[in-house]
């Protein structure tokens, strides 16, 4: 007894002091970089989760994945991450350097983790060899990386905003789905019965990346930039409040069921509208899972581009979507190359979209995720002519919590009862951009 | 002793506000643990109209429970067995030693505990994921064993703290006997003090895998969908296409009961523990 | 289930400092050393290492351009330091702001916990019928993990479907439509959680506390005709002065770095009333990757966090010197 216990007290020790020493000269070590989880012949792939679980995500990765090692005989470790876990786990293995060879990012960092340094910029070379640039949707390739630089992400799921809308609540009431902002207005107001709970709108008026896309897409719609030329915040400009009021006065004019600013995780929106609480939901494309998951059939909504102010620029949604990176440190890059190239042919991408509810960002592909082919067109035109990337600058992960919280805070005022002014809402904004300076 | 009627009323008034206090928010999660979904979607009713328990059959297929139960078991045990050997060594040497260093050592460790997590999560964080640069495998970023060292860590100090308190008072006359009669220091450590500090020990064990259990901060940024512990995987409820609030109640019923019984099965330890750190 | 049928041998034992052994071998010298080893391996580890890594991150610019490179991040000099104490400036006017709320928080929840606590231990120190029941009772919102809790109580002030807008419907105190976890209510919400989960522990300290109090003093007391009242204000509290000490101390540590109760209630992003340090620096860092000010941001906590301490433990041990 006594005995054991000093050894497992010594093997711990040893372990912790072994644990110490490594620790110190961790930090010199620290340029050289070790990379690429895998040998050189196998890689390591981060696949984001698209699909409804982890699993369904293995599932259907590993079975195009034995279809990629069949034709190049290159092995793949794949390791699918949840999105609470991504960002962490993306961060750790740039700061460590000891990252998987291949991964997925959320398009909105491409420029912020393009800054950290750590990922390979796809050159002229690369790009051929993944089978040109020229084979992507244009405004998906926007998304890659920060302007005049090569790129270091190339498009691989698409997803964009639209304006999903409850047909049989639409037809009771007599409306047609609105064309223009002040009709979305009016029919929300129409469709609101705060005494029965049923509202004109649904919000997800928790989430920071919510508030954010919306005060982007209408600041836009107002012709208004987050970022100046040279990547200086500008973000209270009279068009990026107007953007933030046309968003917060949802809230403020009652036609949003105030507990939304409640609404935080992503399913709480889309559930709303699907149990007829709701009769618009403003969502990007992949609520179809949830909805469908929630009992909706697809000829139950209908979606149609978030409409715009009458005059203003016709922009309906940024450019959502996943990009794919190759870590500097591969140890096989042409491997990882071959991998992007698979992964980003149009017969992988025919495949991969409809599990996953994306939209292809190859030219010709075509959108099949839905069996409702009016929807397929609406999204396809959305991501094709009305949607522009989030702002490429380093600065753009900051810009989205300083932003979108600055608009969640907006919206818990407005649901409380204190209609924000522009005045309100300008101030918000200003904070938001002085901590954003200060921060430097 | 005669109570005075102020002191009868303050008696009731005492045990009425702490017992609703107390009481009411565990009716909340015994109630709405037996509620069907739609009945904690609406408004909130005492009764369970149409009592049911299939939230507790259906926590474990909406999250992987078990997994996160597993994962939370393997870490807290182990943990806590080592906290409380690591502590009986440095206890017994700071009651039963004069050793130059002994006042650094017991006011260092016990003012670890007041560096805030937040200062030590990024670091920590940092060093975990070199060293496993280093290593050239993963042995601590995200895995049990990174939570395994942290864990035994945090309860470290108090435990040592608490033990301390507990062996100074047993008298000195048992392990000096022992020592007369041929028992090497660690030799009267086992066969006479800890059997007299059984209580101490036990106090300690059962803070220790409290600490560990409860434990969020450090849980948030070190484990992945693997190695994930209770105290994160309960809030995956909401993150699912709906928020099963009945679940919810479910799943934090069942993982609170094992300890909760526990910790009342072995209170009068932990008092026992606390009072001789206390007023030493 | 009783809490007396334990000794606790520290309270009567007279050795207060342990009596030296006296080194008869060499051995002996190092005993003590490799006793300490472990517990002083992992501490540098996990807890000391850590901690001046954390202090030097202070003094880089460690954002998201040098993590990939994070030992060739370029020094900040003080300007972490400069930024987070500018409380002209955003960053410096949140984190006062911040304190604040901390400070607001802490007083409240350790002063209600601990009136709750002392009135539960005095209440349930002697006898009555129902004693041993609400003495378990009391102790579980203790043993409970804490998220267990948190997230029951997060049920609780839910706007549509929980328990407090339906009480304060059914009282008449309001329409019940309030928001508890969202705006300026998210403070009280939130002391309230950490309120229910603390005093339990220090009714359990304090409860441990009276029964070192020996009868006998009480006795003497009532012999010249102390009243119930008086014996408390003159008998108990002095006597628990030692355990109060102590607990203050812990309670104002835990719940000055409480990450916690803000984290299950609200995520990484309270409502501005509820932001508490801890979250706060959890927010600057992890979700804007300002690893540099968020370190600057954790070392002044901390070293507020130590001259408190010192200072309370200072003026407590000169009291008690005097007394």
């Amino acid at each position: 007894m006594k005995i054991r216990l000093w050894c497992a007290s010594f093997a711990i020790t040893a372990v912790a002091a072994t644990a110490a020493c490594g620790n110190g000269d961790s930090g010199s070590s620290e340029s050289g970089g070790g990379g690429g989880g895998g040998d050189a012949k196998t890689l390591t792939y981060w696949a984001s989760n698209q699909g409804a679980t982890l699993d369904v995500d293995k599932q259907v990765l590993g079975k195009e994945l034995a279809k990629f090692t069949q034709q190049t005989g290159v092995k793949v470790k794949l390791e699918v991450i949840g999105w609470p876990d991504l960002q962490n786990r993306i961060l750790a293995a740039t700061s460590s350097g000891q990252g998987p060879d291949v991964l997925n990012i959320g398009n909105t960092w491409a420029a912020s983790l393009q800054s950290t340094g750590a990922f390979m910029p796809f050159d002229k070379a690369a790009l051929d060899a993944i089978g040109g640039q020229s084979k992507f949707v244009d405004a998906s390739f926007k998304t890659s990386g920060m302007e005049g630089k090569d790129p270091t992400s190339v498009p691989l799921y698409g997803l964009v905003y639209g304006l999903y809308y409850n047909k049989k609540m639409f037809a009771d009431a007599g409306l047609q789905p609105p064309t223009t902002w002040e009709e979305l207005q009016a029919a929300a107001k129409k469709l609101t019965d705060a005494g029965k709970g049923t509202y004109g709108m649904a919000m997800e008026g928790g989430s920071y990346t919510e508030s954010i896309h919306f005060a982007f897409i209408f600041g836009q719609q107002h012709g208004a930039d987050p970022f100046t030329k040279d990547g200086k915040p500008q973000f209270t400009t009279p068009g990026m409040v107007a953007g933030v009021k046309q968003y917060v006065d949802l809230m403020s004019d009652g036609v949003v069921n105030k507990s939304s600013v409640q609404y935080k995780n992503g399913p709480e929106a889309p559930g709303d509208f699907a149990k007829g609480k709701a009769a618009m939901l403003m969502s990007q494309n992949n609520a179809d899972n949830t909805l469908q998951a929630d009992g909706m059939k697809s000829s139950d909504y209908g979606v149609v581009a978030i409409p715009t102010k009458s005059g203003n620029k016709d922009t309906a949604s940024f450019v959502a979507g996943i990009n794919m990176s190759v870590f500097k440190d591969t140890k096989n890059k042409d491997g990882a190359l071959k991998l992007v190239k698979f992964m980003t042919s149009p017969e992988e991408q025919a495949i991969l979209d409809k599990p996953f509810t994306a939209l292809p960002v190859v030219k010709g592909g075509t959108v099949n995720f839905t069996d409702n082919p009016a929807e397929a067109k609406t999204f396809a035109d959305i991501l094709a002519t009305k949607s522009v990337p989030l702002p490429l600058v380093p600065a753009e992960a900051a810009y989205e919590t300083n932003v979108g919280n600055a608009v969640n805070g907006l919206l818990a005022k407005a649901a409380t009862g204190q209609k924000p002014s522009e005045a309100d809402i300008k101030s918000a904004l200003q904070e938001a951009q002085d901590k954003m300076a200060s921060a430097g | 002793m005669r109570e005075p009627v102020s002191f009868r009323v303050f008696r009731w008034v005492v045990v009425l506000v702490l017992g609703a206090f107390t009481l009411i928010p565990l009716y909340v999660l015994l109630s709405s643990s037996l509620k069907p979904l739609g009945e904690v979607q609406g408004e909130f009713r005492w009764w369970p109209e149409h009592p049911t328990f299939r939230p507790f059959v259906d926590i474990w297929s909406t999250v992987p429970l078990a997994r996160y139960f597993a994962n939370s078991l393997v870490v807290c045990l182990v943990a806590t067995l080592f906290s409380v050997l690591i502590a009986i060594f440095a206890a017994y040497a700071v009651s039963r030693y004069r050793f130059r260093g002994r006042s650094l050592f017991s006011g260092a460790v016990l003012s670890t505990q007041m560096i805030p997590g937040i200062l030590f999560l990024l670091p920590l964080f940092l060093i975990f994921v070199n060293l496993d640069k280093t290593l050239g495998t993963t042995v601590f970023y995200q895995t049990r064993v990174g939570l395994i060292v942290m864990y035994m860590t945090f309860s470290l100090p108090f435990a040592i703290w608490m033990l301390a308190g507990y062996l100074d008072g047993i008298p000195r006359d048992l392990d000096e006997a022992a020592r007369v009669d041929g028992c090497s220091a660690v030799g009267a450590l086992f066969r006479v003090v800890l059997p007299a500090a059984r209580p101490g020990v036990v106090a300690v064990a059962v803070y220790a895998f409290m600490t560990a259990w409860g434990e969020i901060l450090f849980a948030s940024q070190m484990t992945n969908t693997e190695t994930r512990t209770l105290s994160i995987g309960l809030q995956s409820y909401s993150t699912q296409i709906n928020v099963y609030w009945n679940q919810v109640m479910a799943a934090s019923l069942v993982v609170s009961l094992p300890i909760v019984l526990v910790f009342l099965l072995l209170q009068r330890y932990l008092v026992a523990g606390l009072t001789a750190g206390a007023v030493k | 289930m009783s809490v007396d049928t334990v000794e606790t041998p520290a309270a009567g034992s007279t050795a207060a400092a342990p009596a030296p052994s006296r080194p008869r071998r060499r051995g002996r010298r190092v005993t003590p050393y490799l006793l300490v080893l472990p517990a002083v391996v992992l501490e540098l580890l996990v807890h000391i290492v850590p901690m001046l890594v954390g202090i030097w991150m202070s003094f880089v610019r460690l954002t998201q351009f040098f993590i990939a490179n994070w030992s060739q991040a370029p020094s900040a000099g003080l300007d972490n330091y400069k930024v987070a104490l500018d409380f002209s400036g955003p960053l410096g006017k949140s984190l006062l702001h911040s304190f604040g709320v901390t400070l607001a928080y802490t007083v409240l929840v350790v002063g209600v916990a601990w009136l709750f606590g002392m009135s539960g231990a005095l209440v349930l120190h002697r006898s009555f019928r129902g004693r041993g029941f609400l003495r378990t009772l009391f102790l579980v919102p203790y043993a409970m993990p804490i998220y267990a809790g948190i997230m029951t109580w997060s049920f609780i002030f839910q706007r549509d479907n929980g328990l407090m807008n339906h009480l304060v419907k059914s009282l008449g105190l309001g329409d019940g439509e309030s928001f508890w976890l969202v705006g300026n209510n998210a403070f009280a919400s939130m002391a309230i959680v950490a309120i229910w989960r603390a005093w339990p522990f220090a009714f359990l300290m304090l409860l441990a506390g009276l029964q070192n109090v020996p009868d006998e003093v009480y006795d003497a007391a009532s012999v010249d005709g102390a009243g119930i009242w008086k014996q408390v204000r003159y008998i108990t509290l002095p006597y628990l002065r030692p355990v109060n000490v102590v607990l203050v101390l812990m309670l104002f540590l835990w719940t000055f770095n409480d990450f916690n109760t803000p984290f299950v209630l609200f995520g990484p992003t309270p409502p501005r009333s509820a932001d508490l340090m801890s979250i706060h620096i959890y927010g600057n860092s992890f979700v804007s990757w300002n690893f540099g000010f968020g370190a600057a941001m954790s070392v002044l906590l901390l070293l507020f966090l130590l001259v408190v301490t010192g200072l309370y433990l200072f003026l407590t041990s000169r009291r008690s010197r005097r007394a």
